[in-house]
């Protein structure tokens, strides 16, 4: 469980977030929604450590990040917004690397990336040298990457960005599957459609505010309208930085 | 330890991969200086031996005023040649190293018993033509002399009358410190090598891996950033250590090839030499690596990376540039100033001369200081937050 509360981060001027507070909660996807430029990467930057929040308290499974913030990062799973292979490795090199970080034995390591080959498909480039890889190979072997070690809670940040459409489908599936054996699945996107159709509790955030936080039909409902979409549109008072 | 170790192994290996960076800190960095060296040496050296067995071209003005003269220089090894139409044009665009000038007056004056004048043409700031000119030089002085005595002798005197001193040299140099002249820049390349070993994953390890956007996710890893940080740390080390030790290798096999003993010198870069050496540059291969690093975390990108660690490359030429410009006595401490010390020690310890064990212990526990701090600073940069982001 990730519980994020009142979170503000400044940079300069700017207030990039500006009291962020929400819970995702084990065995359910949270979607985190908002134009570019809203917050999201900045506020999971905060909840994975990169960065120190100015004020507010980021707790995973109970733990406060600033005073364990090893413990929270080894409960956390984390595909970050930059996720830039060894391209001199091979994929299976780049997931043994964080595996052995991660301070797991070789057995470990090797069970796990089984399964996650499976579960993602990569058989066919699990030896082959990252460079090269098409965005859909390199989403793939970050994935497995990040989730080596078998996390409680996984961090999404924008999965689907810059993949095709087949590739796109693919990488929906996954969080479900995660969802599914019980993790706290934290997703980011700033594509509604996926959103909706993923997420079992959206977090919509614009200009550093949580502008909605509720389940999909909550929303539906808060908005007055059927389609999710407008609703999405109508929180946020413009559909400037979505896409559909 | 573990994970200093698994960043470690996965840096050497991925940069082992890396064709280029491989060709140009092992290859061309610790080879090509000693080959440049070894070729220019050989290079002066043999023209030098050359110039002094082989007759000497003298295009003399007027070598009908004297012709005992000539003859006598004919007989020293002066090959006579036709003058130039104009002769000091032709010394000051360099078509010949020199010309002798005889002038009419100088029969006479031979003739008389006055001092009788000739006229050396030449141009001092051509340090080619220098053992030309100081040959000719000495075959006319030793002429001078000869026929002095002569006239002395012939007036009944002791010819010990015009010789009222005589100076013995006495030369204390050994035959290695001889050579170590000459080497006075070998403790520069080493140095160098060990900045130009280090220099790729210095860049590549921080500044590269923020490029690439591989340190958000690795900095994602439940371990502290200065764990990782030494990791990196020693594959820099470790290539810089290793193109050093290729270097001491290389030079000490191209020392075989240079004709030192035709110039009456040694040079020992033997098995010794190599252990001492790569004692005192220990630290300091860590303290460049660190200093390397640390420049690159500040760049923005790879390229100005580049930019910051070439002019950081300049850096260990200044103890050599100093050294030279203000030659002074080995002080001790000297040993104390990292990149000095390793100067120091290196020089002596290529002319053969002792370097006393405290001195090396000075040098070794200054560098390892002061390669301790630029590691603690570093491992504060690398804690900052904008690290990790790439613009």
């Amino acid at each position: 469980m990730i519980e994020l509360k009142d979170l503000h981060k400044a940079f300069g001027a700017v207030k990039a977030v500006d009291g962020v507070s929400f819970t995702a909660r084990d065995g359910e996807i949270t979607g985190l929604l908002g134009p570019n430029g809203a917050g999201k990467t900045t506020t999971l930057r905060m909840l994975y450590t990169l960065m120190k929040p100015d004020r507010g308290q980021v707790l995973v499974d109970g733990i406060d990040a600033a005073i364990d913030p090893l413990a929270v990062r080894r409960r956390l799973g984390v595909l970050p917004d930059a996720r830039g292979l060894y391209k001199r490795l091979t994929s299976r090199e780049n997931i043994d690397y964080f595996g052995r970080l991660q301070g797991m034995t070789q057995a470990a390591i090797d069970a796990r990336r089984h399964a996650l080959v499976e579960a993602l498909d990569m058989g066919e480039i699990i030896d082959r040298r990252t460079e090269g890889f098409s965005q859909g190979q390199r989403v793939k072997t970050a994935i497995a990457r990040a989730l080596i070690h078998d996390p409680r809670n996984c961090i999404l940040d924008e999965p689907t960005n810059g993949l095709d459409v087949m590739a796109t489908r693919a990488m929906r599936e996954f969080p479900r599957r995660l969802r599914d054996e019980g993790r706290c699945v934290l997703f980011s996107s700033h594509i509604m459609q996926e959103v909706a159709a993923l997420c079992d509790r959206i977090v919509v955030i614009a200009h550093g505010h949580v502008v909605a936080n509720a389940t999909p039909d909550e929303l539906r409902a808060q908005a007055g309208s059927d389609n999710l979409e407008d609703a999405f549109v109508k929180i946020i008072g413009s559909a400037e930085g979505l896409a559909a | 330890m573990k994970t200093m170790l698994t960043v470690f192994l996965k840096e050497v290996r991925e940069n082992i991969r890396d064709r280029r960076t491989v060709l140009n800190t092992l290859l061309t960095g610790p080879l090509l200086a000693p080959l440049m060296f070894v070729l220019l040496i050989n290079g002066i050296v043999a023209r030098e031996l050359d110039k002094a067995e082989k007759p000497l071209p003298v295009p003399v003005i007027g070598a009908e005023h004297a012709p005992q003269l000539v003859e006598a220089l004919k007989q020293m090894g002066v090959d006579i040649k036709e003058p130039p139409a104009d002769p000091e044009l032709a010394v000051r665009e360099q078509e010949v190293d020199l010309v002798l000038r005889i002038p009419a007056s100088y029969a006479q004056a031979w003739r008389k018993g006055e001092p009788a004048q000739v006229e050396l043409i030449h141009d001092q700031s051509q340090r080619e033509a220098g053992s030309s000119v100081s040959r000719l030089r000495g075959m006319l002085e030793s002429y001078g002399e000869r026929t002095a005595l002569m006239r002395i002798v012939a007036r009944g005197l002791s010819p010990n009358v015009t010789r009222p001193l005589v100076i013995a040299n006495r030369d204390q140099s050994t035959a290695q410190a001889r050579g170590g002249m000459m080497f006075a820049m070998l403790p520069y390349f080493f140095i160098l090598g060990a900045f130009i070993g280090g220099m790729a994953l210095a860049i590549d390890t921080t500044a590269g891996e923020r490029e690439r956007q591989s340190l958000e996710p690795l900095f994602a890893n439940p371990v502290p950033r200065s764990q990782l940080l030494l990791g990196k740390l020693g594959a820099t080390s470790a290539f810089s250590l290793t193109a050093l030790m290729l270097s001491i290798v290389a030079f000490s096999i191209s020392g075989q090839f240079l004709p030192t003993g035709k110039l009456g010198m040694s040079l020992s870069i033997g098995l010794d030499f190599a252990v001492v050496t790569m004692l005192v540059m220990l630290p300091l291969v860590v303290l460049v690596a660190a200093l390397q690093t640390l420049a690159a975390a500040f760049a923005k990108s790879f390229r100005e990376a580049q930019t910051y660690l070439s002019l950081l490359m300049f850096v260990p030429a200044v103890p050599s540039l100093l050294m030279s410009v203000f030659p002074v006595k080995t002080q001790t401490w000297m040993y104390a100033v990292p990149l000095m010390g390793q100067q120091v020690a290196i020089t002596r310890l290529l002319r053969g001369d002792p370097v006393a064990s405290n001195e090396l212990l000075l040098c070794f526990a200054a560098s390892t200081v002061a390669a301790l701090v630029i590691c603690f600073i570093t491992a504060r940069v690398y804690r900052s937050e904008r690290l990790a982001i790439s613009a």
